[in-house]
């Protein structure tokens, strides 16, 4: 029987057909007509994601085969979908935050030139696509070619302003870092082919293949999917390019932050929990990593002073966090902050850019502050994310941080501290941002004052709803401890992640933990309060300036990578090339030429000297016939 | 007398004449010293036949003709020398008609 | 019949260009003949698919053992079809480009052609070198009477090298042929040729020589950047997107199954040349500021991966090789005619001195742009399939210890590639127009149609490639069971 399921391929293809509509008719179609349509298309998607979610919550999954995409040998890819409770839900992010964003870019992007509008919403509708063929893909193939289109999309859309050099630099880093990370992807698919001949979910995780592979293997395997993660979900040390990221327009960098992109290395791991949890070695790495990148981009943000920059290392920061939970076993907790994140960040991401927005471009928060008054529902809707990315219950963040904090203590005590340590990090840069920018006096331009208005409701209204989800949406995922069943989310997920087993944590141990972390949030929440209430900007010094230029790691890699590759490359063209190669080649030409202009001179006229030449050959082939008979 | 003393002889004779025609330029000279090589060449051919003749009859052979045919090449020689003479001393004369010397280092007209 | 066709339309049309005095005409017939051996092509590959008709064999020199005996195969069939298809987007895209004598030369741009294909057809070992001299000759006047200012000079350096290159393997053909037990130049009996690993070789560096230098693989690469920067731009497109593919044929067909032991013995080394080339060509391709030897070395690079794998000999390398030929030279093609037209607006190639041309030409921006990242085997373009397959050879590779290391190896090109693919479109596309970028004029309709044609074929090819796969799917297996080595070792 043709499973119902089956048509699941309307949900890439539809944003495909809004992209190439909105693509192809960008000079022809109206403002309204594009986002019509880019909205339009993302909305179906959704609602055929929510009509698979039941469909799955029936019990209902489904590999949806459709034709050969590579077949050659014994190797078979084919071009097909998997649902399942994983991808569901992922659909349902993508589609959803994905059509908040899009209505709100509808308004946000208003003055754009139409054709360029145009481009815009095709890019977006291409990068939705992309970001769906990679959830939905049925083997590692279709995911990587999701994986490569979000790469290209981000580019397009970073170097969107493609006057602009800086920005095109930034567009550029951003794809060939993930590049980086993409050919330890491929690295990775080949190994599989190699050692079990597929690349299908079904067959790479299935037991009796599972059991074919030698743990080297294993860890090698998960080693290099890693390092692919880390470039996608910008982890150590391939994380620089998401902070410059911020090029793109604002509703972008809500996209690639919040419902694209970055979960993409979280939704990849969680996808082969079974091969990881095979290998302790990487999945101390892997934690470890995550911990390391939450500490680090934590400490940065707290010195950045523009907007974006803080909430990108946020980002980076809270992606540290979620590699901790897939380090330490907690996939579901990792998909469940995946979730509560893609809320919050949009939240935050598209209130950022109705302040922007407000300001006419003003993206630096020293020239802002006392913005509460003039945008109430912006003020608000932040005030709702900053609570809920800080952890303060019962907001959104609250549950799904607390489980990875939880799941890190049952590792090991040391790597709780350090993640309650960054958690505490984001509460205080969270809230420093917040009150520099809404508390205070406004310390722009007088123009900019006057100019100063809430945004228009196509803006607003997406951010009143995903300030709801960022309030409720933690309750899918309720810790046993207050409610029996309440975790809803990992019941759900349940059959395509294994469940982790960590030894139990007693139950007061539990509500210590979770006081404690509370109660330091708060406390942060108020020293931050303190010191930033009343605003006034200062030169940093010392430390502070070390973390204002992010720990100097961009110099470093332009030092120690690009600097030598291009001295190396400008050796190669300038003097290898020529005077090496060339020279050789060249030279074989001139030893013709010069042992013809040598030999030449024999032929000089003289009858004595070929005499000469005429006698000495008759004496040598006289003594090498004499020493030869011998 | 044996064989050995005819032979360095020969050898002194040819090698003489080689080293005259590497370093004279008067091509009479050359000439002489061809001359001389082929005399050289006549010496060997002599003394061999008459090697040859004296082994022949020692072991026993009173009427051979063994070694005759050294004697009748010296003749070959001499003839081709007496033509070789009159055709060289031909061409000696026009080139001191033409260049008013005997030189052969002015005879690089191959060259230039 | 179709294989003395393809070579016998382009032949003959071409020797009666030579003939057309009225220079409008030449276009047009140049077009016609081009679009005849595309349609002869085509048909090749769907209607007129059976046996008999994809072969022919005549008596040609009997008492030296040769016959003029052609045949389509599996490979055979893509690259012709490249051949055909790329005369006449070649053709449409320099519509307007204007040339002296222009019946000499499109002439002889139509008997390269026929050369071309007869190299691709040949089924004997003499005709194959008669053609594949065939081929060079019409190059060497097309690049020295065309061509730019120190035309002279490269093309007497590019066509001595490969001549250098076909003689040796002239040496190497007749070394076979005398030790084949029928003394024939026959395919079949060169496959079948009994010698000892150590003449192996010594044939094997004798025909290695010509195909290296023909595709070029470090280090013998150093004449290609000078011709393409020299030649007439639609005599490198024919030089950079069909006839280098001639060097990575030349190893499948004459190589691999003729002398396989010793292929095997070299895999590592060639393997290891080809992929320090990768690395090295796009070191030099980042540093380039002239867009004509960007691509070039580009076009190095991207060589280098098809010849190291040749040398995994497996199934998916070889597979990903033969479509690769055909997707790079569909794409080179692309990037050569947006670079020809910004050097005939502009009058220069400097990339430094270029910028801003996505603002008043967007329709050549998104279309180069497309074309651009088709080369850097994005997924869903056809380089993708082609390049993921090649890759997975290289790393499934039973004949070498260091598959992991090569494979990573060559993967840092990739990574490379995208450096200078994406900074050259940054510099000429993006960021401001300056005076001289200013007045660029966008596509013409021939250009638009040339490059959409290719556009087309890159997503046909990048979303569906099983299609051409199932082409060479036959052609590669016996490629591979004549290299096998292993029932040749078990005889020895």
């Amino acid at each position: 029987m043709q499973n119902d399921l089956q048509i699941v391929y309307l949900i890439p293809l539809l944003p495909l057909i809004g992209f190439l509509v909105n693509g192809l008719g960008r000079k022809q179609l109206s403002k309204s007509m594009v986002s019509l349509v880019g909205c339009g298309t993302i909305l179906a998607s959704f609602i055929i994601s929510v009509w698979v979610f039941m469909e799955v919550r029936g019990g209902n999954t489904h590999v949806a085969n459709y034709f050969d995409f590579l077949s050659v040998g014994n190797l078979e890819i084919p071009f097909a979908f998997q649902i399942d409770q994983l991808s569901s839900i992922f659909l349902l992010i993508i589609t959803g935050v994905g059509f908040l964003i899009h209505v709100y870019s509808a308004s946000y992007m208003q003055e754009e030139k139409p054709e360029h509008f145009g481009r815009y919403f095709s890019y977006l509708n291409l990068f939705v696509f992309s970001m769906l063929l990679l959830v939905m893909g049925a083997n590692f193939v279709i995911m990587f070619i999701g994986w490569e289109g979000v790469g290209l999309c981000s580019y397009l859309l970073i170097g969107y302003w493609f006057k602009k050099t800086e920005y095109n630099k930034a567009a550029n880093k951003a794809f060939v870092m993930n590049r980086i990370g993409d050919l330890a992807f491929l690295i990775a698919i080949f190994w599989l082919i190699s050692k079990l001949g597929t690349v299908s979910y079904n067959e790479v995780f299935s037991p009796a293949n599972l059991a074919k592979l030698k743990t080297a293997d294993i860890t090698a395997i998960t080693l290099l999917l890693f390092v692919g993660a880390t470039g996608k979900s910008a982890q150590i040390p391939l994380y620089t390019w998401l902070p410059d990221a911020m090029a793109g327009p604002t509703p972008v960098s809500a996209l690639i932050h919040a419902a694209t992109m970055v979960t993409a290395g979280i939704y990849m791991i969680a996808r082969s929990n079974l091969l990881y949890s095979m290998s302790p070695v990487t999945m101390d790495i892997v934690a470890y990593t995550g911990l390391a990148t939450a500490l680090l981009a934590a400490t940065i943000a707290l010195k950045q002073n523009d907007i974006k920059k803080v909430l990108a290392y946020s980002t980076v920061s809270q992606l540290g966090f979620m590699f901790l939970a897939l380090g330490t076993g907690a996939y579901a907790a990792a998909v469940f902050h995946v979730m509560t994140h893609a809320f919050f960040k949009a939240l935050l991401f598209l209130g950022s850019g109705s302040v922007i927005h407000a300001l006419g471009g003003e993206q630096d928060i020293r020239k802002m502050g006392g913005l509460s008054k003039k945008l109430k529902i912006t003020y608000i809707t932040f005030l709702i994310g900053c609570i809920a990315i800080a952890g303060i219950p019962p907001f959104s963040g609250f549950f799904s941080k607390d489980a990875i904090l939880l799941s890190a203590y049952t590792r090991n005590p040391l790597l709780y501290s350090i993640a309650l340590f960054t958690a505490l990090l984001t509460a205080f840069y969270m809230f420093r941002l917040f009150f520099i920018t809404f508390t205070g006096k406004f310390r722009g331009t007088t123009e900019q004052e006057h100019h100063l208005h809430e945004s228009p409701a196509a803006m607003t209204i997406p951010l009143i709803i995903l300030a709801v989800l960022s309030v409720i949406g933690g309750f899918v995922g309720i810790p046993e401890l207050f409610m029996h069943g309440g975790d809803k989310l990992g019941e759900f997920l349940s059959p395509v992640i294994a469940v982790h087993e960590g030894h139990a944590v007693t139950a007061s141990t539990e509500y210590i933990l979770m006081g404690l972390s509370t109660a330091l949030v708060v406390v942060m929440i108020i020293f931050a309060w303190s010191r930033f209430r009343n605003y006034r900007q200062r030169e940093e010094t010392g430390f502070g300036k070390v973390l204002e230029n992010k720990w100097y790691v961009d110099e470093l890699y332009e030092k120690l990578i690009v600097n030598p590759l291009n001295k190396l490359g400008d050796f190669l063209n300038k003097v290898f090339e020529k005077s090496v190669i060339d020279w050789l080649v060249n030279g074989v030409g001139r030893v013709v030429n010069y042992s013809g202009r040598q030999l030449r001179l024999l032929q000089s006229g003289q009858v004595g000297n070929y005499v000469l030449l005429m006698v000495i050959s008759m004496v040598l082939i006289f003594a090498l016939q004499f020493f030869l008979r011998k | 007398m044996p064989i050995n003393y005819y032979i360095f002889l020969s050898i002194a004779l040819f090698s003489i004449g080689i080293v005259g025609v590497l370093t004279r330029r008067n091509a009479i000279i050359i000439f002489m010293c061809i001359e001389l090589m082929l005399n050289a060449v006549n010496l060997m051919f002599v003394a061999f036949s008459k090697m040859h003749y004296k082994v022949a009859v020692t072991a026993g052979d009173i009427a051979t003709t063994a070694g005759s045919e050294g004697q009748i090449f010296v003749f070959f020689i001499m003839v081709v020398a007496a033509a070789e003479v009159s055709v060289g001393l031909a061409i000696i004369v026009m080139m001191y008609r033409n260049i008013h010397s005997v030189d052969v280092n002015f005879l690089n007209r191959l060259k230039h | 019949m179709i294989p003395v066709l393809l070579i016998l339309v382009p032949l003959l049309t071409g020797l009666a260009t030579f003939f057309i005095k009225k220079e409008s005409l030449v276009r047009y017939w140049a077009l016609l003949s081009s679009l005849i051996t595309l349609t002869v092509s085509v048909l090749g590959l769907t209607l007129l698919k059976e046996e008999n008709y994809l072969q022919y064999k005549a008596e040609w020199m009997q008492t030296l053992g040769s016959s003029f005996s052609v045949k389509l195969d599996g490979m055979g069939q893509l690259l012709c079809l490249l051949n055909a298809v790329a005369y006449p987007l070649i053709l449409l895209a320099t519509w307007k480009s204007s040339y002296k004598r222009s019946n000499n030369f499109f002439a002889l741009m139509l008997l390269a052609q026929a050369g071309m294909m007869g190299v691709f057809l040949a089924m004997d070992a003499l005709l194959f070198y008669f053609f594949w001299e065939l081929a060079l000759v019409p190059m060497y006047f097309l690049c020295s009477q065309w061509g730019g200012e120190k035309r002279i000079a490269v093309t007497f350096k590019f066509f001595i090298y490969t001549f250098l290159g076909s003689l040796l393997m002239l040496i190497g053909i007749l070394y076979i042929q005398s030790h084949t037990v029928n003394h024939s130049f026959d395919i079949a009996s060169f496959y079948q040729v009994n010698i000892s690993a150590k003449q192996q070789q010594f044939v094997f560096w004798l025909f290695f020589a010509a195909f290296a230098i023909k595709m070029p693989i470090f280090p013998f690469h150093t004449w290609q950047p000078d011709t393409y920067e020299q030649a007439p731009t639609a005599t490198t497109m024919v030089l950079s997107g069909v006839m280098v593919k001639m060097g990575v044929f030349g190893l499948l067909r004459w190589l691999l199954p003729v002398v396989p032991i010793a292929s095997y013995q070299w895999g590592d080394v060639v393997t290891s040349m080809a992929i320090i080339g990768m690395i090295y060509a796009s070191l030099i391709a980042i540093q380039q500021d002239d867009l004509k030897r960007l691509v070039a070395y580009s076009s190095i690079a991207h060589i280098g991966l098809m010849c190291a794998a040749v040398f995994a000999e497996n199934q998916s390398g070889m597979q990903g090789v033969m479509i690769q030929m055909f997707n790079h030279g569909i794409n080179i093609i692309g990037l050569w005619i947006v670079v020809e037209l910004i050097e005939r607006q502009f009058g220069t190639r400097k990339i430094s001195e270029l910028g801003g041309l996505a603002q008043k030409a967007p329709a050549m921006a998104i279309l180069f742009v497309i074309v651009a990242l088709a080369n850097i085997a994005l997924p869903l373009t056809n380089a993708f399939p082609g390049e993921f397959l090649m890759f997975n050879g290289i790393f499934n590779s039973a004949g070498t210890k260091y598959a992991v290391l090569f494979t990573a190896l060559a993967g840092i090109s990739i990574i490379l590639a995208a450096v200078y693919t994406l900074n050259m479109i940054r510099k000429v596309f993006y960021g401001e127009t300056n005076p001289l970028t200013e007045r660029v004029l966008d596509l013409r309709l021939n250009e638009k149609l040339a490059l959409g044609i290719i556009v087309v074929i890159i997503f046909w090819i990048g979303i569906y490639p099983q299609l051409m796969l199932n082409i060479t799917d036959g052609a590669s297996a016996s490629i591979l069971k004549k290299a096998d080595i292993l029932p040749l070792i078990r005889k020895h």
